[in-house]
């Protein structure tokens, strides 16, 4: 469990990244760096995002799975990886 | 039928009475009118036909007939015999008029009679009244009144009670009739209902997609598969416990445990974005410049690992995993006698720079190190205090699954150098180590425990020394390196601390198959070619790398470096391509095909000058090595594409792939090496 924090911690003081974000499956961020309105909104739009994908991707193929989802505005990159239960949003701002 | 006529007959004369009869009632009022009657002459419609004398004279006959001319003539009706629209036979002629339905009743009907019924009139009552005046008559005009008068009495009597009885029925006044109407006590109403609890609903959706689908039908799968599991696992009771303690650790998990892998793969992600540019490099950059340089090619540098804990440890050993091409290890230890303390196995992936992604601490220093070529998660690690472990990194633990004690053979001084050898007849995993103690051994993985053999025992040739109460021990070499020829399985090489080289072979303990004077200082590294089968290149403190022949004794190629070289590897592209690492920092790579005398590219690695370089690994399928200094750092270079020249073909040939290719470069080389050593011998 350790292992996990600290690879979080990690995330979260790397290099350009603005904020993480743990949501679980109902869309409810459980953890976040970013304040609550910002993390509702990401939380709750990407959440649907995500499943819209995922979807995608097994309908293909349904030996398929969505490994992860990066988006890239102008302004920085949101990268998005699901879990069974969980999601994990990390936005980043990479030219820095 | 014929009223039909009269009756048209008389609608077109009542018409035509409407134009021309109408003046006789209307004579007196048409008084004005007298122009319309003067106008009496005909007048002729514009339209109406203009007939010839002889047409006018046709006779036309009007023939009477008794068919409806308001009747269809041509009425269809669908028949399903034949499946088609017939025409009917005959059409019903019959028109009706006028319709009125009437009340009067035969009075011997049902009807009349159930009538009379219900009213209570006798069938005979008109007759007997009639009698009865009829008697009253003839009563009145004879003598016999009072008889007759009796007898009528009695009748009449009879007839009274009989007309009483007969009396009639009061009809009712239709005119000033009135109906009275009397309210009963009508029953209060009660209405009884029972609620029930309603049944507990819930809302329900779902989607049903072609992966959804699959997920069930796999799920049902696995509890099938689950149930033949446990359906064989029945009598062990203990594995079923086991399983059960398992389940319960599960669910008590921490929700965070779960992200685990997302987090890896999300820290990846933001690594990949950090370091854009290196992994583009990695993947695409090729240096264009090499075309101007004749033979002479660069590195690039990529990424550099480091891990905070490691900082004070130098690396002492790096290898390549053989099944995932980007998962490397690195043994961190150090070399410096006085300095010993603890030491780290890391291990890295050139997808995440930052952090390794597996950490080992051990007691004591990491020597070196050597990952199972076909079971990527078995790794071999030689101490510096003469100990040799295996670690299973499958295994959640950070302990070693095996390790060697002082009891089963452990060696008495640093292990310089360990490396698998195929599973021996008994399917275990094996592998050997060398030591300063001056012992070969051979370790068996067997079942739970390390059972060691001694393969060979260094001496030293002739010298003897006085051991305690004057038993003569023959000195042992100190073993620095090893190596294993690729094809013939036997046969083996071991460099030494006193700069000999030993050509040994697994079936004999005690004689080597040859010895080379190969260097005057220790023997850091030896190493066969991946390709050609006789050479071996070996590299030493004492600044130099050469190259030999194992069936000559004398090097083929001399190679002065200006420093000491701390490691030499061969690449596994190419046969005459290797690159040796110097403590000054420098990289040399060599192509004996392009250059024989000096390196095509020197090109110092790191940043501090005084850093020391250690250990240099080429990676079997990307064309980088890694460098480890003894600072902690790894590096990972990029070669340039004059680096892995192939050979070039004459124009219209094919160019001939494989190994064979490779062994022929050295052979040329050899050859040309060799026949001046003939010709001057």
């Amino acid at each position: 469990m350790a292992e996990v924090e600290e690879t979080l911690k990690r995330i979260q003081t790397h290099k350009g990244v603005i904020g993480t974000i743990v949501v679980n499956a109902e869309g409810i961020p459980i953890r976040t760096t970013l304040d609550n309105s910002t993390t509702v909104q990401y939380a709750g739009l990407l959440h649907q995002l995500t499943m819209k994908a995922r979807s995608t991707v097994r309908d293909l193929d349904p030996q398929n799975d969505l490994t992860f989802l990066r988006i890239r505005p102008k302004k920085h990159e949101i990268m998005v990886a699901p879990d069974k239960e969980y999601l994990l949003i990390v936005i980043q701002n990479p030219s820095e | 039928m014929s009223t039909f006529f009269s009756q048209t007959n008389m609608l077109l004369m009542s018409v035509w009475s409407c134009f021309f009869g109408q003046d006789e009632e209307d004579g007196t009022e048409m008084g004005e009118g007298d122009e319309w009657m003067q106008g009496k002459t005909l007048i002729k419609p514009l339209d109406q036909l203009d007939l010839t004398e002889a047409e006018l004279k046709e006779e036309f006959t009007r023939i009477l007939t008794a068919n409806n001319p308001h009747a269809p003539q041509n009425i269809v009706r669908y028949s399903f015999k034949e499946r088609s629209y017939k025409p009917i036979s005959s059409v019903d002629q019959l028109a009706v008029h006028f319709v009125l339905e009437g009340n009067l009743l035969h009075q011997d009907s049902d009807e009349a009679r159930r009538q009379r019924a219900k009213q209570g009139l006798p069938e005979d009552k008109i007759v007997k009244s009639v009698l009865w005046f009829f008697l009253l008559a003839q009563a009145a005009g004879g003598e016999d009144a009072g008889d007759v008068e009796e007898g009528g009495g009695e009748e009449r009597a009879d007839s009274v009670e009989s007309k009483a009885g007969k009396k009639e029925q009061k009809i009712t006044n239709q005119f000033n009739f009135s109906e009275r109407a009397s309210q009963t006590l009508n029953n209060p109403l009660r209405e009884r209902g029972c609620q029930t609890e309603p049944p507990p609903r819930a809302n329900f959706s779902a989607t049903a997609n072609q992966w959804e689908i699959y997920d069930v039908y796999l799920e049902v799968l696995q509890k099938q598969e689950k149930n033949k599991e446990k359906a064989k696992a029945v009598p062990k009771k203990d594995d079923d416990k086991g399983k059960k303690k398992m389940m319960l650790v599960e669910t008590q998990s921490d929700d965070i445990t779960k992200v685990a892998k997302v987090a890896k793969i999300i820290e990846r992600m933001v690594n990949q974005n950090t370091f854009d540019d290196i992994a583009q490099d990695f993947k695409y950059f090729e240096d264009a410049s090499d075309e101007y340089r004749e033979q002479e090619g660069t590195l690039l540098p990529l990424w550099k690992f480091q891990y905070d804990k490691a900082k004070r440890l130098s690396v002492t050993a790096l290898c390549w995993n053989e099944s995932y091409k980007d998962l490397f290890a690195v043994g961190l230890g150090s070399y410096d006698f006085t300095k010993q303390g603890r030491g780290m196995l890391v291990f890295y992936s050139l997808k995440n720079s930052t952090f390794p992604e597996y950490i080992y601490p051990t007691t004591s220093g990491i020597l070196c190190l050597d990952i199972h070529k076909h079971l990527p998660y078995l790794v071999a690690v030689g101490f510096y205090d003469g100990c040799v472990a295996v670690y299973n990194l499958k295994e959640e633990t950070l302990q070693p699954i095996y390790k060697s004690t002082a009891k089963s053979g452990k060696h008495t001084d640093p292990v310089w150098q360990v490396k698998w050898q195929k599973d021996d007849m008994d399917n275990n995993h094996n592998f050997f180590s060398v030591s300063s103690d001056g012992r070969v051994v051979s370790w068996t993985l067997v079942k739970n425990e390390l059972v060691f053999t001694d393969i060979i025992k260094l001496s030293l040739a002739g010298a003897v020394s006085e051991g305690p109460e004057g038993v003569q021990l023959p000195i042992m070499a100190c073993g620095t390196s090893f190596d294993f020829h690729k094809q013939i399985d036997y046969l083996f090489l071991v460099g030494t601390e006193e700069g000999k080289i030993h050509k040994c072979s697994k079936a004999y303990s005690s004689q080597f198959l040859e010895t080379y004077n190969a260097h005057n200082m220790a023997v850091d590294a030896v190493k066969w070619n991946h390709f050609h089968t006789k050479v071996f290149i070996s590299c030493s403190s004492d600044w130099t790398v050469k190259i030999w022949d194992h069936t000559i004794k004398t090097p083929m190629f001399t190679f002065d470096l200006n420093a000491s070289v701390g490691d030499v590897a061969w690449s596994p592209y190419s046969s005459t391509v290797f690159a040796a690492v110097t403590t000054d920092g420098k990289v040399h790579t060599f192509d004996l095909s392009i250059n024989k005398y000096e390196a095509i590219c020197q090109q110092p690695v790191v940043a501090k000058k005084k850093t020391k370089l250690t250990h240099i690994e080429f990676n079997p399928v990307y064309p980088i090595i890694i460098v480890g200094d003894d600072r902690g750092y790894v590096t990972s270079l990029k070669l340039s594409p004059n680096l892995r020249k192939k050979p070039k073909e004459k124009k219209g040939q094919e160019l001939p792939k494989g190994p064979e290719v490779e062994i022929a470069k050295m052979e040329k080389l050899l050859s040309l090496l060799r026949e001046p050593e003939n010709s001057n011998a």
